[in-house]
């Protein structure tokens, strides 16, 4: 003998309000997630979004590009800029060399780099890291680019580390938009425009060169340097990776790079690699020089030597 | 041979001269050659000038020792400028003048009337003057480079003087690989234009870095460590969780 089944009651049931529960909750999930959309605050306009990669900007386009990045500095950080898009010059191909011997790891370059390069002032972001390394090992792991004591420390040298100017750089083989590639003065450039900040190329960097602008640059106007390339120090946008970039906007003025100025012991030796009587051609030839991770092949343009 | 050392003051002259242009570095090594080597310097301009001719980028054969080479180029090159001492030092006598302004003496003011001791080797062992001037250059003593006889210029090893302003001169005698180095650009801080078709460059000398009586570069602090996310020491993160 079975029950009677109970009439179903007039009004809301059992089933309804479990429904109306659960569609109020996924409203209101829904409504929590798509929340961060209410503070966001387009600060890329429209032009900037459907702007072209940097190799297929004419020169028409390239001049407004160029006039839009100087107004929106203008707009955001209060500074007056100039940002120039230089060009290889021919025949040249540069080279940087560096002398641990003479290096005392008082990390004057990586100031220089953090002002010249306009980076983020919170972060102390530079492009170079040196490191600390004992006496007879050359153990990159075991660097320390944190110390905190007179230089030089006993028993130590000291090792700059920036972007090495790869001729086979695994950064750019891994941009899944190519927003990254080699110069034919063999400057590896990061175009910040079409940079997707997936920061493939920051894991693929085997000497940490690359950074990622996890936040949008902080810089107080007055300190903001006006020169600007395109391609090297202009501000970053936040979520973009940049990188050294041998002070483009310099180098290829015929300037030599800021860390090179700032370097107050002369350990470090730039130029033209294709210039048989350059500096740089005379370390390579006359100093026994040596790559970082030489087994990986990446061919670094940028060399390392003891004075014997 | 002296003449023939490349840390000599006329080779120095020469190659500092010589990095400003080429042509003055021609004339300046042609003049200094002896007559049995005439043909072959002679020999050697016609090969420079003959390869001119082809259109060609040529290099004077034999550079002389402690020239900088640069590459044969139509446009003239701006000039790397070495910084040099004023000149003499003078010596603050804690004093001041009428004017409020500190009164300076020649080096050769006292020296004049003191007797010179060639085997002073630090100021601890004089008993006036030079007090706790820090002496930290191997075993030199004070007139192996101050030149006895006239204290405003500094003596060489052959016993020549030096004017104060060509210094590097001095330090080269027994620093030659770094001197070396120096003039190949290896060596010493420089600002400017690496490319000195579109400007000019500044070098450093000797004594901008170095200080002649302690040579070995001083401590420093460090400036401020990186502090970008993924370069902060795992036990620095852990610390401030």
């Amino acid at each position: 003998m079975s029950q009677p089944t109970t009439p179903p009651a007039e009004g809301i049931t059992r089933r309804d309000m479990f429904k109306g529960l659960g569609a109020t909750l996924g409203l209101a999930a829904y409504a929590k997630a798509l929340a961060p959309l209410t503070e966001w605050k387009p600060f890329e306009s429209v032009e900037d979004f459907l702007q072209k990669h940097y190799s297929e900007l004419s020169a028409v386009d390239l001049e407004v590009v160029l006039k839009r990045i100087e107004k929106d500095t203008k707009k955001q950080y209060g500074a007056d800029v100039q940002v120039s898009a230089d060009r290889p010059q021919p025949g040249v191909k540069f080279g940087y060399a560096l002398n641990l011997s003479i290096c005392i790891g008082c990390r004057k370059c990586a100031e220089a780099c953090h002002k010249e390069n306009n980076h983020d002032r919170p972060s102390h972001q530079s492009y170079i890291r040196v490191l600390e390394m004992s006496n007879g090992s050359l153990d990159l792991e075991k660097g320390n680019a944190h110390y905190d004591h007179p230089v030089p420390a006993k028993d130590k040298f000291y090792m700059p580390i920036q972007c090495q100017q790869c001729d086979h750089p695994p950064c750019v083989d891994v941009c899944p938009v190519e927003a990254t590639w080699k110069e034919p003065d063999g400057i590896v450039v990061v175009d910040y425009n079409w940079c997707i900040g997936c920061r493939y190329c920051e894991a693929a960097c085997p000497y940490h060169a690359r950074r990622f602008n996890w936040s949008k640059p902080q810089i107080p106007a007055a300190e903001i340097n006006p020169v600007q390339g395109y391609l090297s120090n202009r501000i970053r946008p936040q979520g973009v990776m940049e990188k050294c970039t041998f002070c483009l906007h310099r180098t290829r003025n015929g300037k030599l790079p800021a860390c090179l100025e700032a370097c107050p012991t002369g350990a470090r030796v730039f130029g033209n690699l294709l210039d048989p009587d350059s500096e740089i051609r005379w370390v390579l030839q006359n100093k026994r020089v040596f790559v970082l991770k030489e087994e990986l092949g990446t061919k670094p343009q940028f060399f390392y030597f003891f004075d014997a | 041979m002296p003449q023939e050392l490349s840390i000599n003051p006329q080779a120095m002259r020469g190659w500092n001269r010589a990095v400003g242009g080429g042509s003055v570095r021609h004339r300046n090594r042609v003049s200094k050659l002896s007559t049995t080597t005439w043909t072959v310097a002679v020999a050697a301009v016609v090969a420079v000038a003959g390869g001119m001719a082809f259109a060609q980028k040529s290099k004077a054969p034999a550079q002389a020792a402690g020239e900088i080479p640069r590459v044969a180029s139509a446009a003239p090159l701006h000039p790397v400028t070495i910084q040099r001492p004023a000149g003499p030092p003078r010596v603050n006598t804690g004093t001041t003048n009428f004017h409020g302004q500190a009164v300076t003496v020649a080096c050769g003011t006292c020296h004049a009337t003191t007797q010179p001791n060639a085997r002073t080797h630090t100021s601890a062992e004089l008993d006036q003057f030079h007090q706790g001037l820090k002496y930290a250059h191997g075993e030199l003593n004070c007139l192996s480079c101050h030149n006895a006889t006239n204290y405003d210029t500094l003596r060489l090893a052959d016993g020549r003087s030096v004017e104060f302003a060509d210094v590097m001169t001095l330090c080269g005698q027994c620093h030659g690989s770094q001197l070396r180095d120096y003039q190949h650009g290896a060596h010493g801080g420089m600002t400017g234009y690496w490319d000195l078709s579109r400007g000019p460059r500044t070098r450093n000398n000797c004594v901008n870095c170095h200080d002649p009586h302690s040579p070995k570069y001083p401590l420093a602090r460090p400036v401020f460590p990186p502090r970008d996310r993924i370069s902060v020491p795992v036990k620095a993160a852990a610390a401030n969780h």
